[in-house]
């Protein structure tokens, strides 16, 4: 194999494709995956590719999370914790000036259901998208109890109102669990007569919707251990437009009670959330036991599924311990914590080496892109970087790169880096030498001026839409890079005019046909001032 | 233009999003119970009786166990499951045997079984045995009850309350 690389190189219309044993890049996208992107593009419209809602469920979440604390807690504490008085404190929310009580209220409401839908677009577009294998397995493993105490914690919050739609769901919940060989005592007897119903049930109804919160935030700590930068709040103009819409919502349809409980009258006729407890319903439409066979069926497949077989996982990168300075750039730009930074073993000197995490590689090629001593100004023969994909050596880019561009014929030589994961080059052209890279976050900036240097009249670099990097952010770091805001950086004196970035997804190949074009217009007027300064 | 047209489909989408949290949390309204019916909960939590009659130990017994931990009966833990039938109308609506709960069969036993009838005058017959040394049953009680729509009548049983309860 050599100093091969899976650049898919494209020459003269002559497509030659190198690609090592077991890598993943070059594979299209799934049928799902193609629908989702359909949708999700459908919305980069509206909202544009950085605020667009689908693109940062997660974040979503984390902010209805936030607002659910932030209601949840002056809610507690007007809250009476008796069986008796639950009820008439909630009710007396109403009488707070400014309807703050409505809002409270609602919100929590309103937020809950929130979170729940998110919650499971969420799941399905992780699932659809296939981001559930090899280095995201622990993501999504993490991620399964948190839907079960999202729905703990949901459905216990309807009990402490201890309306009639609390009654109801405390007693079918009760019914529910009895029908588990478990208990030697019904939890539903709780529920049989006023007298039963102490107020130490209550603490644990109590006890549930708290408890099963908080154990779901510590949770999402778990869950979003293996990702670096985990964004906990989405993009300030979808949370205050959110949240706007959340308040309004309370104040349009405001949350009301439905009747005190009284458990020697069945409840009749509810207004129920469907969000939430659809479970009972479907409890009492086939039995106890095929509710719990669907819930835990369910479970079971959303564990099983990163275990289902799939096809090889990608080389993860490799530390040259000789050409790593320990600087911590592919550190702070790993989208997945896969690397740390260890004492080097032989430097005394306090120097530091990354380390790689083959469970945790994503296998991206950002790290490569990060590193310093990716540079192809070096003048060694052979360009040994810190940290290198072995499938996707920088020094067979490199080489590729001079190489092509010395055989090009054409009058205009552009040069194309495009991410795989992204638009594909439709049509080849003499005019383009062509590499696919495995993320755009893994070609060092300094790659546009050397492509420039080497002969190249422009340079286009391509990679997914804002805010949808297959490698969470392949692409913000690339154009950072690009503009100087982000190390190691392009340098400014390169001609801006010789160079340009397209942001596409698959599907977007007409954008990116485009940008090509606008390189190829901009190289046609240079082309003749550059003829007429070489001739004086 | 266009930036008008993302506003107005940014404001469609939010107010898409708000209508379905706020029709689904309350709409279609549900009926748990069909409209003119009641209800009946039967349940108890019954310690049924000891399967063998206690007998005081023998001499040899006595004799084989630690000077504190000598009593004078020896009782079998194993209890007896507790059976219940329950007629309305004359006709069987529940038969259920709970067995003791515990490894050795010695805790209490316990049911609870929900029923859903028409609203109205019901002739209610409930039998009740704790003990399978007796045939038939040990405790029975009849009463005619009138219920009105979303009522929910209990029948328990506690033996300290007269037996079995209708509530």
């Amino acid at each position: 194999m050599g100093a091969c690389g899976c650049f898919l190189m494209r020459l003269r219309s002559a497509s030659t494709s190198i690609e090592s044993p077991g890598a993943v890049s070059g594979t299209g996208p799934s049928f799902t995956a193609s629908l989702y992107r359909v949708v999700e593009h459908a919305l980069d419209k509206p909202f544009g590719a950085r605020a667009n809602p689908l693109k940062q469920l997660g974040a979503i979440g984390f902010l209805l999370l936030w607002l659910l604390v932030a209601s949840g807690v002056p809610l507690y504490i007007m809250f009476d914790t008796a069986a008796e008085g639950a009820y008439r404190s909630i009710e007396s929310l109403d009488l707070l000036p400014w309807r703050l009580g409505s809002i409270l209220r609602g919100l929590h409401r309103y937020a809950t259901d929130a979170f729940v839908c998110v919650m499971g677009l969420h799941i399905l577009r992780e699932w659809m998208l296939g981001r559930f294998r090899h280095f995201r397995k622990w993501l999504w493993i993490t991620g399964v109890p948190l839907v079960v105490l999202a729905f703990i914690s949901a459905v216990g919050g309807f009990w402490l109102n201890w309306d009639r739609l609390g009654q109801y769901s405390a007693q079918t919940t009760a019914e529910w669990i009895d029908a588990l060989p478990l208990l030697a005592m019904p939890l539903a007897r709780n529920f049989l007569y006023p007298a039963s119903l102490g107020d130490r049930l209550f603490t644990l109804f109590i006890f549930i919707h708290i408890g099963a919160s908080l154990f779901l935030i510590f949770g999402l700590w778990f869950h979003i251990q293996r990702i670096s930068r985990a964004r906990v709040l989405p993009e300030w103009s979808l949370a205050a437009c959110l949240s706007c819409t959340l308040i309004l919502l309370c104040l349009v349809l405001p949350v009301h009670g439905q009747g005190p409980a009284d458990l020697q009258i069945a409840p009749a006729a509810l207004a129920l959330d469907w969000w939430i407890l659809f479970i009972h319903p479907l409890t009492v439409a086939t039995s106890p036991a095929i509710a719990w066979g669907l819930v835990l069926c369910t479970l079971g497949l959303l564990l099983l599924l990163p275990f289902l077989p799939t096809r090889l996982r990608s080389p993860v990168a490799v530390v040259n311990p000789d050409n790593c300075s320990g600087c911590a750039r592919c550190f702070d730009d790993c989208p997945y914590s896969a690397i740390t930074m260890v004492p080097h073993p032989d430097r005394l000197d306090g120097l530091h080496l990354a380390r790689v995490d083959a469970a945790a590689c994503a296998s991206c090629g950002i790290c490569t892109g990060a590193c310093p001593s990716s540079t192809p100004f070096r003048h060694d023969t052979i360009l040994e970087t810190g940290i290198d994909m072995p499938q996707a050596p920088i020094d067979s880019l490199r080489r590729q790169l001079r190489q092509g561009l010395e055989e090009m014929q054409d009058s205009r030589r552009l040069v194309v880096f495009s991410c795989n994961k992204g638009a594909t080059l439709l049509s080849p052209a003499t005019d383009i030498l062509h590499f696919e890279l495995i993320c755009a976050g893994m070609l060092p900036p300094a790659f546009v001026e050397f492509a420039i240097r080497a002969g190249a009249d422009g340079v286009l670099v391509s990679g997914c839409r804002e805010g949808g990097c297959v490698f969470r952010l392949g692409q913000q770091w690339m154009a950072g890079r690009l503009v100087g805001m982000r190390e190691p950086h392009l340098r400014s004196s390169v001609a801006q005019d010789r160079w340009l970035s397209v942001w596409a997804d698959p599907g977007d190949e007409a954008t990116l046909q485009d940008a090509i074009d606008v390189l190829r217009r901009r190289c046609d007027a240079r082309i003749p001032v550059i003829a007429k300064e070489m001739m004086q | 233009m266009s930036r008008t047209l993302n506003w107005i489909g940014q404001a469609l989408l939010y107010g898409g999003f708000a209508v379905a949290l706020g029709v689904f949390s309350r709409w279609p309204i549900y009926h748990p119970l069909a409209s003119g019916m009641a209800q009946i909960k039967v349940s108890f939590i019954h310690h049924g009786l000891r399967v063998a009659d206690c007998r005081p130990y023998t001499a040899e017994e006595q004799a084989r166990m630690a000077p504190n931990m000598r009593k004078s009966m020896k009782c079998g833990r194993e209890r007896s499951p507790v059976s219940i039938e329950v007629d309305i109308d004359g006709k069987l609506a529940l038969r259920h045997v709970a067995p003791p709960s515990g490894l050795s069969h010695d805790g209490a036993s316990a049911m609870y079984q929900r029923i859903d009838l028409p609203a109205g005058e019901h002739r209610i017959a409930v039998r009740i045995n704790d003990n399978k040394a007796v045939a038939g049953f040990t405790a029975q009680r009849e009463a005619t009850v009138t219920l009105v729509p979303a009522q929910v009548m209990v029948i328990d049983f506690n033996p300290d309350k007269g037996g079995i309860v209708l509530l």
